[in-house]
């Protein structure tokens, strides 16, 4: 596999397309991340962006498609789900170094950095849902990645937390300039920080920056009654839609979908 | 008083509390106990494998042992069986063609007994030996693997996106079972190897707070057990290594009922955070 060197980015995917069980989860999809950059995923249920993070992190490979990485990539990775076996003790301390050790002042500074450090002794299973969230972003980010991949990173948590957890994510990237893919269903939260955003529903429906994104019909129709209330007001011009399973239809004229 | 039989089924029973400590941490870790019964299952017919090629009971056991578990990994890349299913037909399938072939071999007088229970006061100092050998093998390995193994017991995918070679790292800790059960085959047999894997690990886990403190309170537990397994055996005549297995038992029926004390203690007390 040809690599990226330096200058390039960190990871190119270029028509990426997987099926499971004869459906289409990916479809000549194209994903670029460059240094110091929030790519964000957005898009429904089923649309395959547990799929593309997973390809780009080489846990699985595409039907075709081509992806690059750059050579000796140093990837953190925060899963979606983390359910430890309860049989299995483990304290904060330790989980924080399950895939490299670090030395213990690196790991109070980083505990200090997301204000929980009272939480280094703690047996992880008894942390709540936003505890257990900062614990896992504090253990992705400590490896100094260049590429960290954020998997649902406010599942669990409330409003108020997932706001303070995407601020972590911004300070995280100006502080460590790595690139950082974020899956996320928190579209309103999502914007403020992310570069560019692609819009996933097992196509690529769109993809730019969070401002031109909002504005795209595409994401409106996948979207608009979710987002926010001026997003609500939009302008019927898509030139697809969606059929049950995902499939393109394309439309002569417009349609009422509500 | 003590005779030199009992010294080294002293000695082949630490040796095996050793090995047995830190990898049943694992299984239990990674719900893998029908796997270690499988390839336990699986040792007989890795004996009249042995005796059929002549060649030494333990090497033949071993190697039945990996071909077992690589046939396993062979299996889960299909995905309509689970692995408890496949783990039940390996095991049975390599048990019952054990005694099948062994039934062929007439002149082959084996004591079946003797491989289904096992026999520590028997062991001779050759066996001893090849725990010592084998578990400093064992040992080895799992220090030079330890932080990876947990790392995918935590979470298999986030250890593989972070540079953890899971598959590699599962062929060797199933190699490592292999090695274990052909070690231990002979003493506490067949039929009792996964208890001294699964009973000491499940009584270490509530007074450890650290994976690494679970497999050392294993090995201990699992020492105390041989200990009072061998004495009570001597006392009341009664099979070694089942009265093992029953004082390993007993262990984990005292560490629930302190387990049950605790949580009531903690429940009278309001809890201040």
């Amino acid at each position: 596999m040809s690599k990226l060197n330096k200058s390039e980015a960190l990871i190119d995917a270029q028509g990426v397309s997987i099926n499971f069980g004869g459906k289409a989860i990916l479809a000549d999809v194209n994903l670029t991340i460059g240094d110091g950059e929030i790519v964000t995923l957005v898009g429904p249920n089923g649309a395959g962006k547990s799929t593309l993070a997973r390809i780009v992190l080489d846990l699985l490979q595409p039907d075709c498609g081509t992806v690059l990485r750059r050579s000796g990539l140093t990837i953190g990775y925060q899963p979606q789900r983390l359910t430890i076996n309860s049989v299995l003790p483990l304290k904060v301390r330790r989980f924080l170094q399950i895939t490299q050790r670090h030395p213990y002042d690196h790991l109070t500074q980083a505990l200090n950095a997301v204000e929980i450090p009272h939480l280094m002794e703690s047996d992880l299973h008894t942390l709540s849902g936003g505890e257990l969230q900062r614990v896992m972003l504090v253990r992705a980010v400590l490896r100094k990645p260049q590429l960290l991949v954020l998997d649902e990173p406010t599942q669990n948590v409330d409003i108020t937390g997932a706001a303070e957890i995407y601020e972590l994510i911004e300070k995280i990237r100006q502080s460590y300039e790595c690139g950082i893919l974020l899956i996320s269903h928190d579209l309103n939260v999502v914007m403020s920080a992310t570069d560019r955003v692609y819009c996933l529903n097992n196509h690529l429906c769109c993809s730019g920056k969070p401002e031109d994104v909002s504005q795209h019909p595409e994401f409106l129709r996948l979207f608009g009654k979710h987002a926010s209330q001026k997003l609500a007001l939009y302008t019927h011009n898509h030139d697809h839609t969606h059929g049950p399973s995902g499939e393109i239809i394309h439309h002569e004229h417009g349609h009422d979908h509500n | 008083m003590f005779d030199d039989f009992l010294i080294r089924a002293i000695f082949a029973g630490l040796g095996i509390c050793l090995i047995a400590g830190p990898l049943g941490c694992f299984v239990v870790w990674q719900r893998m106990a029908y796997f270690g019964d499988t390839l336990a299952h699986s040792g007989l017919l890795g004996v009249v494998v042995g005796v059929l090629f002549g060649i030494d009971m333990t090497i033949g056991v071993a190697v039945t042992g990996v071909l077992v578990a690589l046939m396993l990994i062979g299996l889960q890349q299909q995905k309509h069986l689970p692995t408890d299913t496949l783990l039940g037909i390996l095991s049975h399938a390599a048990l019952a063609s054990g005694i099948v072939i062994l039934s062929f071999m007439e002149t082959l007088r084996l004591d079946l007994m003797g491989y289904l229970f096992g026999d520590i006061l028997a062991v001779s100092n050759t066996d001893v030996v090849w725990i010592y050998l084998g578990g400093l093998i064992v040992l080895l390995t799992l220090y030079f693997v330890w932080d990876q193994l947990v790392a995918l017991t935590v979470h298999k995918e986030m250890a593989q996106a972070e540079g953890v070679a899971v598959l590699p790292l599962q062929i060797i800790f199933m190699l490592l079972i292999a090695l274990m059960v052909a070690l231990t085959m002979k003493i506490v047999g067949i039929l009792l190897i996964t208890a001294m894997l699964i009973v000491p690990a499940a009584t270490a886990r509530q007074f450890a707070s650290s994976p690494e403190q679970m497999a050392l309170y294993a090995v201990i537990l699992g020492s105390l057990a041989v200990a009072a397994g061998l004495g009570g055996s001597l006392t009341w005549d009664t099979p070694a290594g089942p009265s093992i297995v029953v004082a390993a038992s007993l262990f984990f029926a005292l560490s629930c009922v302190l387990d049950l004390k605790k949580s009531i203690a903690s429940r009278r007390k309001p809890i201040i955070k």
